[in-house]
This record gives C-alpha cells, sequence and structure tokens, in this order.
C-alpha cells in the first residue's frame, strides 16, 4: 500500500490529464468545456498537496467561477448545441505531433535529469506570507494587476455589446 | 509530508501543457483554442507551485501564479469577447473563417 499522499497525487494527476485530453480532443465542444472543470479541479488538488492551500482556493474561485462560467456561457451562446458538427477538421496532424514530440522530450528530460532538492519539507501555510508579500515587496505588480482587469473588463464589454450593424454583416 | 517528489508534478505540468499545445494547433474551433491556452497556462501555474515547493521559505512562486492567474482571468474575458464579435459579424466560431483581413 504506497502512502496516501502518492495516492492522492496518482488519482489527482489521472483526474487532471484525462479530462485535459477531453478537453484538447473532444468533438463535442460542450464535453470540452465540462471537462475544463476536471482539469481546473485536479490542478487546484494538486495545488493542495504542495501546500499552496490560498492558491488552491483561488484557482477555484477564479476559474470555475469566473473562466469556466463565462466559457460556458459563449460556447452556448455561439455554438448550435443542436447539431454537433461545431468543431472540427484537423490539419497539419503530423507537424503538430513532430513539434510537440519535441517540447515533451525537452520538457521531461530537463524534468527527470536535473537534481532537485529532494528532501520532503513540511507543510508551510502561505496565506499570511501572501498577504504580506503582496502589501509589501510585490505592491506595484498588484496594483498594476487590478489596473489590467479593470482595462479587461472594460475592454471586453466594449467587444462584445452590440454594436451598430456594419455593412460587411451578415443576416 | 509531501512524498512525492517534485519531478512528477513537473512531468504531469510538462504532459498538461503538451495537451494544451496540441489542441492549440490541431482544433479549428476558437472556444477549444482558448479552452488550450487556458490548459497550457495552469501547467505552468502548476510548474511555478512545484518549484516554490523546493524554496519553501519564499513565496516568489506563488506569487508569480497569482500574476499568470489574474492576466490569465483578463485574456478569457477580452479573447471570449473578441469571439462572441466575431461570431456576431461571420455566424461561426471556425478559426479558418477569420480572414477579413486578407482581401
Amino acid at each position: 500500500m504506497p502512502p496516501l499522499s502518492v495516492v492522492a497525487f496518482m488519482l489527482l494527476a489521472a483526474l487532471t490529464l484525462g479530462s485535459a485530453g477531453i478537453v484538447a480532443f473532444s468533438k463535442n465542444i460542450i464535453h470540452s468545456a465540462l471537462a475544463l472543470l476536471g482539469t481546473f479541479l485536479g490542478i487546484a488538488g494538486l495545488y493542495v498537496t504542495l501546500s499552496a492551500d490560498f492558491l488552491a482556493a483561488t484557482q477555484v474561485l477564479v476559474y470555475v467561477g469566473g473562466t469556466l462560467t463565462l466559457i460556458l456561457f459563449a460556447v452556448m451562446l455561439t455554438s448550435r448545441i443542436e447539431d454537433m458538427k461545431v468543431s472540427n477538421p484537423q490539419g497539419g496532424v503530423a507537424v503538430a505531433f513532430g513539434l510537440i514530440a519535441v517540447a515533451l522530450l525537452v520538457l521531461g528530460k530537463v524534468a527527470t535529469e536535473t537534481n532537485w532538492p529532494s528532501e520532503a519539507k513540511p507543510a508551510v501555510p502561505s496565506t499570511a506570507k501572501l498577504g504580506h508579500a503582496f502589501l509589501g515587496e510585490y505592491l506595484l505588480p498588484f496594483e498594476i494587476g487590478s489596473v489590467v482587469l479593470l482595462a479587461a473588463m472594460i475592454g471586453s464589454v466594449v467587444l462584445a455589446r452590440r454594436a451598430v450593424k456594419r455593412a460587411w454583416e451578415k443576416g | 509530508m509531501s512524498t512525492v517528489p517534485v519531478e512528477y508534478f513537473l512531468i504531469v505540468a510538462a504532459v498538461l501543457f503538451v495537451v494544451g499545445a496540441v489542441g492549440f494547433l490541431l482544433r479549428r474551433n476558437l472556444l477549444v483554442l482558448l479552452m488550450s491556452i487556458e490548459l497550457m497556462l495552469n501547467s505552468v501555474n502548476l510548474t511555478l507551485v512545484a518549484y516554490n515547493r523546493l524554496h519553501a521559505a519564499n513565496h516568489a512562486g506563488q506569487n508569480l501564479a497569482f500574476f499568470v492567474i489574474a492576466v490569465a482571468a483578463a485574456e478569457a474575458a477580452v479573447g471570449l469577447a473578441i469571439v462572441l464579435a466575431f461570431f456576431r459579424v461571420r455566424k461561426t466560431i471556425h478559426s479558418d473563417e477569420a480572414n477579413l483581413l486578407k482581401n
């Protein structure tokens, strides 16, 4: 019987990667969007096993609560759900797999052959430290991040609102 | 506590990144492209947090992951708005149809 943390890691990794496979390769865009939920939750679980508790909560709040909802709205608004041919002729499969195989080989080699310090570290609470870092050392990027979010919000409202119909628009 | 070595997390992140990249390169549905970008950003975040585990004293990796999450949220909002605007113009979200600038 392997230790519990290993079992948890294996289950979370399987959830993450299996869902990611469905996201990238499912012919049905609804399945893709819903499988994204599994990926986000699996990543949040992996954050917990890495003792990044606050980041895991943020992952669930931002990705599952925000981004995934947004994506589902976009899917409902744009795809004709009834006829399932909304995706997907593929092209350039061989080239893509060649490029990606090289990337995977390089990443795997780096991950396995580097000597990472491997002693087990105790879990440390992270929330207070993160708060101090954001209001101290990282204050300027923090504020810039809020400005970026505000700009993105205004920009997406401007882009997505129903504008005056132009001459080249169909229908 | 964590007996899983950090290499395993790195490998999971690498495979996740590759799945996202393959999806991004192969698919022709704009929404699936955006989802694949999210997969790649998530894998990078996982790598950052795994590295952070090696240097548990400071939280630079987790801080950086927060900024990545913020930028990813902004990217998703703007990207989906662009997809909606594109759908309104062309009545499709097939990325090969995005050729208005070509003629």
